[in-house]
């Protein structure tokens, strides 16, 4: 069974940002999102296996919450806004099919 | 060649059985009850809400789409969007916490033929909010065999 532990994100966050003034974040996440409704050459179904959960936060408060189901295109991308009131870690969590969960995390210095 | 030698014969020992009339789509209606299981008693009404999709969409794999509210962030509870055309057709809930910058998120979907897709905004006021957009996909999301 594949292993979402080794599922590569690319992010885009900036490294500096001013307090009270929103900032973007992107990522795109290397994951097939196997939407459990296609067959393979010999007409058994492939099972679904997806990344299910998104949760952004930034100093421990929620940013964005996102239910991800299999119409989410193959290797998910997200592109939202974070406001920032003070120096803290934008910490990235998503879980798939399987209950794996996995982490990034970045600091975000406040000017 | 042998391939094909072999769907004859298996074809004709009756091996192949006839396919389903295609996989299987949600219908507007199945996309109306969940969007009034979601509003509950309030009134859906038109506005507030951005959804932008392309209206002809040459790759139904992944298509870009954004959607926005038309309020400050702190004021919108979530964001739902549904194909109606789609096998399942739940297609994603936003909901913004404190550190949300704004009311937008943009991602990329599958679409599994032409149809139309809905943008359901909740605000925290309880009023919800809908916006919707008919469009056309040249090639399917792949639902079917692989190639």
């Amino acid at each position: 069974m594949r292993s979402i532990s080794v599922v590569r994100v690319l992010l885009s966050v900036p490294k500096r940002v001013k307090r009270g003034e929103a900032f973007e974040v992107k990522l795109l996440i290397s994951h097939p999102m196997e939407s459990g409704q296609r067959r393979d050459t010999m007409g058994q179904a492939i099972p679904r296996d997806i990344i299910n959960s998104f949760v952004c936060t930034y100093g421990g408060e929620d940013v964005l919450r996102a239910d991800l189901f299999p119409a989410i295109a193959a290797n998910p991308f997200l592109d939202f806004f974070v406001v920032a009131d003070k120096s803290a870690a934008l910490v990235m969590t998503f879980t798939d099919d399987h209950g794996v969960v996995q982490t990034e995390s970045v600091d975000v210095i406040v000017e | 060649m042998m391939r094909r030698r072999f769907l004859v014969m298996a074809g004709a020992s009756g091996l192949i059985m006839p396919l389903p009339s295609g996989p299987a789509r949600a219908t507007p209606a199945q996309v109306a009850a969940l969007i009034a299981e979601l509003t509950g008693d309030a009134t859906l009404r038109q506005g507030r809400v951005i959804l932008d999709l392309p209206v002809m969409v040459e790759n139904g794999n992944s298509v870009g789409m954004t959607v926005s509210v038309d309020a400050p962030v702190s004021q919108v509870h979530s964001i739902d969007v549904f194909a109606e055309g789609n096998p399942l057709p739940h297609v994603v809930r936003y909901q913004f916490g404190p550190r949300s910058g704004a009311a937008r998120v943009a991602t990329r979907i599958r679409l599994a033929n032409s149809q139309t897709v809905i943008a359901v905004a909740k605000l925290t006021d309880g009023s919800c909010w809908r916006d919707s957009v008919d469009l056309y996909v040249t090639l399917a999301a792949c639902i079917d065999a692989l190639d």
